[in-house]
């Protein structure tokens, strides 16, 4: 019993980065921004983010920073993508490479400091529950954020007039300027609440996953969270399922090579990029009936005024 | 106050030609300002980046080596991109590549094997390399999916492949237990071209394979199809150009070249294949091709300036204690300022104030 609580918790605490970061792009996206910078601004978050914490001894003030690391990063891209029209896919590798560099420098005096991680809900009687106690009443902040950030995306992009228009910039751009919509305005918000997730994704690394920071800790999660957001065909809905089960993917793995599985543990470790290889060949394949995509994903809107 | 951007009538051929050098003043305006926030002389800094590895021939030559895997992967990603199709694995067929010739070098090792080895493991490095690069390409083509993620994801597995080969099987045993093969033998290994020195036949290699792109590019249809599939896929698709070929086509000479400029790095200046054999060629290839223009002639120029600044940051490290990581801050600046000069060959910046215009459209 307390094997399978302990393999659940380190699930939901491997998938909260992962969502949190898929969340925020699958905003940028449905508003027809494709941006591949999320493993940049993610990094960026976790250096900032724990630079934050350890100066101050506060992890609110830590996943504010993280966070505003990751809208300052995503500004950059916005200026790059929206304001000069460059090409999306080759701005969004340069935030990365930016992204990795400059956190390797803000970084370099903190690595092997620790802090005192996110602390974990603990409620009377209710986290005591045996197996859901700890799982729905003893996560950290961050777990809860999550789960709160993606029904409000569902809530804002289906169910209001704003998450309309946002919608309708990311499939037809020109109608929507026709409109009256100001669509890069409307998209330079979307990219910024991208990199605010991103951020703060990052940041939940350092402060609450692992209480200290290594360069190049987001190892690959930014782009992981950039194909759920495709294996989730843009919905929130499917979002969440995807994280959940990728983070499984990542926690089996690590218990696999615990249990004495005769696998060298490397090839363990490249499940997630194999499973995400897989999963994008399959959804892809199933979609025989056009792409489920924003139709204007990644291209370049000049408005003609 | 606005920021328009206006399309040109026809591209500016002029700012085409200036526009990396505008971008390439303006990044060490920038760094400038970062060495100076790091608390180092900005001028002492510059001149260890850019000025000091010029001035010996061993740094020349080994800007040569740094230069020789940029090159030739960034020429085989400009195909691509010119073919609009986004390969972004190439650390990972390059990694392959290594992986792929050296296997070669490990079961000769210690035999009598003669001069056959090193062309069979260029030659196996590249078809290795070339058939990584299919498997995004493929997945592209036959089922849609996005090849920009899945080359990626490719890289983390060819890392870790690379990684449990060094520590399980090829480990050498008398290697004291570090993740590296034995070092391979001489018939296994890249010739230096100066006795001593640290050039070898890859950089020789390297030019070839610019020359051969661009024939490739400028004097066949080949070439012509692969420019026009990207810059106009509509004209392309009435003109009865395979697009999906296409894409197929670009992946695999990539993949082919980023293959062989792993094995070469692996039999040359690193002698056995052990894990971080790159550092991060792959990626930085990318900058070298939008640097170059996605033009071979100007791709050997942008290779040769960012082996320049490896070379030149591991400098100032040395001489002034100046972080590694600042030579991949230097290159992300550099990319977005390439991108964004690129935007001025096709668009004129004007900035506008709406305000009056507003009052003059009352008026």
């Amino acid at each position: 019993m307390e094997l399978v609580e302990a393999i659940i918790l380190s699930v939901l605490a491997a998938s909260t980065p992962l969502l949190i970061a898929a969340t925020g792009e699958l905003v940028t996206e449905r508003s027809g921004v494709l941006n591949l910078g999320v493993e940049g601004m993610m990094i960026m978050g976790a250096a900032c983010g724990f630079a934050g914490a350890w100066f101050t001894g506060s992890i609110v003030i830590g996943a504010l920073c993280g966070i505003v690391a990751g809208i300052l990063m995503s500004l950059i891209f916005a200026l790059m993508t929206l304001g000069l029209a460059v090409n999306q896919v080759a701005t969004g590798l340069a935030l990365t490479i930016l992204g990795v560099g400059l956190s390797g420098l803000i970084g370099a005096g903190l690595v092997g400091e620790r802090i005192t991680p996110a602390a974990h809900l603990d409620l009377p009687v209710l986290t005591g529950i045996p197996l859901i106690g700890r799982v729905v009443f003893g996560e950290d902040a961050f777990v809860y954020v999550s789960l709160a950030l993606i029904i409000g995306v569902w809530w804002f992009l289906y169910r209001t007039r704003a998450g309309l228009v946002l919608r309708a910039c990311g499939d037809n751009h020109v109608s929507a300027h026709a409109l009256g919509y100001p669509v890069l305005r409307i998209r330079t918000f979307a990219v910024m609440f991208g990199g605010a997730c991103a951020g703060l994704a990052g940041a939940y690394l350092p402060l609450a996953y692992t209480p200290f920071f290594i360069p190049g800790m987001t190892a690959g999660r930014g782009w992981i969270a950039l194909a759920l957001v495709v294996f989730s065909s843009w919905r929130p809905g499917r979002l969440v399922v995807g994280a959940y089960l990728f983070g499984a993917v990542t926690i089996l793995q690590l218990h696999a090579q615990g249990w004495g599985i005769g696998v060298p543990s490397q090839f363990m470790s490249a499940l997630p990029y194999l499973a995400t290889v897989i999963v994008l060949v399959l959804l892809s394949r199933a979609r025989t009936g056009g792409s489920t995509a924003p139709a204007a994903l990644g291209t370049v809107f000049v408005p003609d005024r | 106050m606005q920021l328009v951007l206006e399309k040109r009538a026809e591209r500016s051929n002029t700012i085409a030609l200036i526009s990396p050098l505008i971008a390439i003043g303006l990044t060490i305006a920038t760094m400038s300002i970062l060495f100076a926030i790091l608390g180092k002389n900005p001028l002492l800094a510059l001149h260890a980046y850019f000025i000091a590895p010029l001035t010996d021939g061993y740094s020349l030559q080994e800007i040569a080596v740094k230069a020789t895997p940029l090159v030739m992967i960034a020429i085989g990603l400009s195909l691509c991109y010119l073919a609009n199709a986004w390969n972004i694995g190439a650390e990972g067929q390059f990694l392959i590549g290594a992986v792929a010739g050296s296997w070669i070098a490990v079961k000769t090792q210690g035999t009598d094997a003669g001069a056959w080895v090193l062309p069979a493991m260029l030659v196996l490095a590249a078809a290795a390399g070339a058939l990584y690069a299919l498997i995004p390409a493929i997945c592209k083509v036959k089922f849609g999916a996005s090849e920009i993620l899945t080359s990626l994801m490719l890289v983390y597995v060819a890392d870790l492949f690379l990684d449990y080969l060094v520590r399980g099987p090829w480990r050498d045993p008398q290697g004291f237990n570090f993740p590296t093969t034995a070092e391979f033998d001489p018939v296994a290994t890249v010739p230096l071209l100066i006795e001593g020195g640290r050039l070898h036949l890859g950089s020789i290699i390297a030019l070839l394979v610019v020359a051969a792109a661009a024939i490739l590019l400028g004097r066949t249809i080949k070439g012509f199809e692969i420019r026009v599939v990207g810059a106009a896929p509509r004209a392309a698709r009435f003109g009865g150009f395979n697009a999906n070929q296409l894409i197929i086509l670009t992946f695999a000479v990539s993949g082919a070249l980023a293959g062989l400029a792993g094995i070469i790095e692996v039999a040359g200046p690193v002698g056995h294949l052990q894990p971080g054999i790159s550092p991060g060629y792959g990626f930085t290839a990318i900058i070298v091709a939008f640097l170059g223009r996605l033009n071979p002639l100007g791709i050997l120029i942008a290779g040769l300036f960012l082996a320049l600044t490896f070379i030149g940051g591991e400098q100032a490290q040395i001489a002034m204690k100046i972080p590694l990581d600042v030579t991949k801050v230097f290159q992300g600046i550099l990319l977005f300022y390439v991108l964004a000069c690129d935007s001025l060959i096709l668009y004129r910046f004007r900035l506008v104030f709406p305000n009056r215009q507003v009052a003059r459209g009352a008026g």
